[in-house]
């Protein structure tokens, strides 16, 4: 039992650090990737290949003069980036970065938590997470940052829906459950699910940029027509927090597709690797190889987000709620009952 | 009347499905946003990397001692009469007992002002001036603060003893043969039968 608990507390600061870091160099990879996409040099004074430029970035954030506005509901106007934070890192509790591995006779598991409906506590906790951006919004008292915040909420309501929907298909296929840990592990033996539902990943990638309000989908904050959207009255740590709450966001969306449609910890032919290098079933390298690899596939759908910011324009609001409303549902829909006629006739995992 | 060959017809024609689903428009746009990932960026890190310049670059001025290390300038003002931005002054003054090593000639500039403000480095100071003393160098003049400090006086101009300035590539023979000209307006102020940059008896 206190090995247990030891273990969980190591991989609970551990998780907490990783995504921290992951952040914090997501706006380093961030401005480095798009100077590149754009042919310039980007941040390279701090340190080695601007490497530092995070650290100097956070401290900046930490010295700026904190202000809150009179007009403003102090409580609230607190409590809405810190809940944002707080919520950012709760999604990524549940994510199985590798498999389980024993040590001393104890079979431990490189994950905080399995539970049993594991997808729908991350649907759940990403709608709250709409709350911080709203409460920041209206606690401003600035109508830039009322108009941001409905918006992001309106926005991230709307494309919760296809998500949820296309996250249905998904569980079918994977044989009904809802736990994170056994969806992954049913792509060990078989395929990726991107092979059953590619549609599906389409649906879910496109709500997964919307989700994060990043680029084509920063209504929420698009600077020509909203200042700064609902963090136009933050400064210091606290527009910090918006921001670091949201490339922590865009770390465990990616985490979660690269798991969902990518396999996570698998991949091809890993039982034959393992087994070439002479590693026995529940060696803690196993579970290390299986982080890293999970860890690429996520910095590849960070990239992704990232090269879709810096090449596609922003919707208009009409346009982006069309496409949710109008598009992406019932495409959702459609994919969800090709997926069940394909479990039902073809694949017979459906017994009517 | 057709003034480019750039008119367009415009035809309001639905979209096909490929343009209504947008997604082959979008991977197009990734791909060309893609293509630039390999592409060599055309920034210079100025500090530490400079954009190469031409050996007669005209950049800062020098104002030259002669090999034993005396200024040349005789404060004559060919150059300020020369300069078209007027970016020139300088006040004369006489040379006294004992200061032979420090001046070439009995007249000097006591103050020499160079306003880099005002100058477009235009490089005819250095063709008018009669004793080889100002040269432009292909040095930068650097950033100031203060519009003031951007007024150079004979301690930033003058040659130090211990870095002294090649201006060899400007002082060719050609260049030295084109002085002597006799349409010069130096040339026939002074007396143009003497060697250039040999210093002149008064």
């Amino acid at each position: 039992m206190t090995v247990f608990l030891i273990y969980k507390a190591i991989l609970c600061v551990l998780i907490f650090a990783v995504s921290l870091g992951v952040a914090a160099y997501a706006t380093w990879w961030e401005r480095k990737f798009a100077a590149l996409l754009q042919d310039r040099k980007g941040p390279n004074r701090a340190g080695p290949l601007g490497l530092f430029q995070p650290l100097a970035d956070g401290g900046k954030m930490f010295m700026k003069e904190e202000i809150i506005p009179n007009v403003s509901n102090k409580f609230l106007f607190i409590l809405g980036p810190s809940l944002f934070l707080f919520l950012s890192f709760l999604t990524g509790v549940l994510i199985p970065w590798g498999k389980d591995f024993t040590y001393d006779g104890h079979a431990l598991a490189l994950q905080l938590t399995d539970i049993n409906v594991g997808l729908l506590y991350i649907l759940g906790v990403t709608s709250i997470a709409v709350y911080g951006i709203i409460i920041g919004g209206w606690a401003s008292n600035n109508k830039y940052s009322l108009l941001g915040a409905v918006r992001a909420s309106s926005q991230m309501i709307s494309y919760e829906i296809a998500m949820g929907i296309s996250i249905i298909a998904l569980v079918i296929t994977a044989g009904g459950t809802l736990s994170f840990r056994e969806i992954l592990d049913t792509q060990d033996a078989g395929l990726a699910n991107i092979c059953y539902q590619p549609l599906g990943f389409l649906i879910f990638f496109i709500c997964a940029l919307a989700e994060t309000n990043r680029a084509p989908f920063d209504l929420a904050e698009c600077e020509t027509e909203l200042v700064g959207g609902y963090h136009t009255e933050y400064s210091a740590f606290k527009l910090g927090a918006f921001m670091f709450g949201e490339y922590i966001n865009m770390f465990v969306s990616s985490a979660i597709m690269a798991g969902l449609y990518f396999g996570g910890y698998n991949f091809p032919f890993a039982k034959e690797f393992y087994h070439m290098i002479g590693l026995e079933d529940g060696s803690a390298w196993i579970s290390l190889i299986g982080a890293g690899v999970y860890l690429i596939k996520t910095f590849i759908f960070i990239s992704v987000f990232m090269w879709i910011r810096w090449t596609l324009p922003r919707f208009r609001y009409d346009q982006l709620m069309n496409l949710g409303w109008r598009v992406l549902i019932p495409l959702s829909l459609l994919n969800l009952a090709i997926t069940v006629l394909v479990e039902i006739f073809i694949r017979g995992t459906i017994q009517l | 009347m057709q003034l480019t060959n750039r008119r367009k017809e415009v035809s309001h024609k639905e979209q096909s499905i490929a343009e209504k689903i947008y997604l082959p428009a979008i991977l197009k746009g990734m791909a060309i946003t893609a293509s630039h990932l390999f592409k060599k960026s055309p920034t210079i890190n100025y500090p530490e990397e400079t954009r190469p310049i031409a050996p007669v670059y005209r950049g800062q001025h020098v104002l030259k001692r002669d090999d034993n290390g005396a200024e040349r300038c005789t404060a004559c003002g060919m150059c300020a009469v020369a300069c078209p931005a007027e970016a020139i002054t300088m006040e004369s003054a006489e040379r006294k007992k004992g200061e032979e090593a420090l001046y070439r000639e009995e007249k000097y500039a006591a103050v020499y002002e160079i306003n880099m403000l005002r100058c477009i480095f235009c490089g005819l100071c250095e063709e008018a001036c009669p004793k080889e003393a100002i040269f432009l160098t292909d040095r930068l003049v650097d950033t100031e603060f203060e519009r003031g400090d951007f007024i150079y006086g004979k301690d930033k101009l003058v040659e130090k003893m211990t870095e002294r300035i090649d201006v060899s590539k400007r002082q060719t023979p050609e260049v030295l043969e084109f002085k002597k000209k006799p349409g010069l307006k130096h040339n026939e102020l002074f007396d143009s039968s003497k060697q250039l940059g040999k210093g002149k008896k008064h």
